[in-house]
């Protein structure tokens, strides 16, 4: 089994733990992950601030160079990274004008034939359906699953799962032996790219997030975007310092908990490299 | 659609909207669901419903006020208005178009400053590389804001996790990225 891989620039960096856990997973269930040759940074928020053709036409060049390798699915782990290649094949799908003057721009033709899966959809699709019989220990843990933003919203372009209360990755996580809270928070923004620019805004938005987890006791996170991550892992002496309490609750990404379930080495999975120390 | 209503919709800022992103703010009622979920409400100078209104009025004074204000880049995108309004307007889109505009024209807002120079630092790093390289836009963040202390802290803990590269990754083909900027975000000689 052969499926395409975006990265993206988050999972070569500071989230190089989210690409350590794909990996040791998909390994794991025989899933050879193949990285788009040559593949660009897809824009983020910043380019789609700034300008609307940038915006689209750097996610194409992503997507064209995948139709060239002959990929005809590409694993996007990251929430974000997702969100921009899915509004662009929302964007050039619809308007054939469009779809012609971005392959301009990026300078190679873009067809618009390459499905792209998130994380959930890719364990949803090809590790749940063989999970069976694999989980050696299981996330015996009440999670508190968050999917951000980006992972359902907005549902006219994603098509995925439900915007409010969504439930694939709780039904993930009970597969593997977990607790999934009930909470509020579940779809609250992080404060996402402001980390650097506003960090105020993010410890108090990141800080009601943390909150609700905790007061529902939660004994860990559960997370599919590596801004998530960054926020509620890395900000937390911003979050502790804005809450005045000191919550000490990990953040793993699903693929991290996955594999400790089906018995990989935390190291393997990268869990050591979190700023909130890992003690489940 | 009679004549009058369609001559208010295809005239001012809001027809400029409609044209160019398809999203027709004459079809807010004026609900408040999404100034009522928006994560970012209290900290905008105009919350979305209110920027919409200002935009039906069709006044140009109050058209200024929408491009010059501090809602549009504070606004985080989190689509959460978008999924709750129940005319499904697509305020996120309108917001992209707004910020685009009020940029190009010189009128993006002061308090602004930080959250655009992050932006700038961002894409510059991208035309250069082709990657994100996290060092560099913290640099240049940096430098272009003076806050040379912000987030000191943080440095030595990523670099003991191995979370901060020293050196950039480069696109091979750096080219075709110039190339992508100076036909989108550099064309009309936008300084970035």
């Amino acid at each position: 089994m052969i499926l395409g891989f975006y990265p993206g620039c988050s999972l070569k960096g500071s989230s190089r733990e989210y690409t350590e856990s794909v990996l040791a997973i998909t390994k794991a269930f025989d899933i050879e992950l193949q990285e788009i040759s040559d593949w660009n940074c897809c824009g983020a928020t910043a380019a789609h601030n700034f300008n609307k053709e940038l915006s689209l036409a750097l996610p194409a060049r992503i997507m064209a160079l995948a139709e060239k390798q002959g990929l005809q699915e590409v694993v996007v782990p990251c929430a974000a990274c997702y969100s921009r290649l899915a509004v662009t094949q929302h964007e050039l799908g619809k308007n054939d004008e469009l779809k012609e003057k971005i392959s301009q721009v990026a300078g190679i033709e873009y067809k618009g034939t390459v499905k792209i899966l998130n994380i959930i959809q890719l364990l949803d699709k090809y590790v749940i359906p063989k999970i069976e019989g694999r989980v050696v220990q299981p996330f015996n843990h009440k999670v508190a699953c968050y999917y951000g933003c980006l992972l359902v919203r907005p549902h006219a372009v994603l098509q995925f799962d439900r915007e409010e209360d969504p439930q694939s990755m709780d039904t993930l996580m009970t597969k593997v032996g977990a607790t999934p809270i009930e909470w509020a928070f579940k779809t609250e923004c992080c404060g996402a790219g402001l980390s650097i620019s506003r960090t105020a805004t993010v410890a108090r938005l990141s800080g009601s997030i943390m909150k609700d987890a905790a007061d529902r006791g939660a004994e860990a996170i559960i997370v599919a975007c590596p801004m998530c991550h960054s926020n509620l892992d890395m900000r937390r002496a911003e979050i502790n310092n804005f809450l005045k309490e000191k919550i000490d609750i990990p953040v793993l990404y699903v693929t991290q908990a996955l594999g400790m379930a089906i018995g990989l080495e935390k190291k393997e999975l990268g869990v050591q490299r979190h700023f909130v120390r890992v003690g489940i | 659609m009679s004549a009058e209503a369609k001559h208010i919709t295809v005239s001012g800022l809001s027809g400029e909207v409609l044209e160019i992103t398809g999203v027709n703010t004459f079809e807010c009622y004026q609900c408040g669901k999404c100034s009522a979920g928006c994560p970012l409400s209290a900290e905008m100078d105009y919350p979305p419903s209110y920027l919409i209104r200002l935009l039906q009025t069709g006044d140009p004074e109050l058209e200024e006020k929408v491009l010059r204000s501090f809602t549009i880049w504070v606004c985080l995108t989190c689509e959460v208005c978008y999924s709750r309004c129940p005319m499904s307007i697509d305020i996120p889109k309108m917001m992209d178009f707004l910020r685009e505009k009020s940029r190009k024209e010189g009128k993006a807002n002061p308090k602004a400053k930080e959250i655009i120079a992050f932006h700038k630092a961002f894409l510059k790093s991208i035309e250069k590389t082709g990657r994100l390289y996290e060092l560099g836009v913290l640099g240049a963040y940096k430098s272009s804001t003076f806050h040379f202390t912000q987030d000191l802290a943080l440095a030595p803990k990523a670099i003991a996790r191995g979370k901060l590269h020293f050196l950039p990754e480069f696109v091979k083909d750096r080219a075709n990225i110039v190339s992508i900027f100076s036909k989108t975000v550099r064309k009309k000689k936008v300084k970035l």
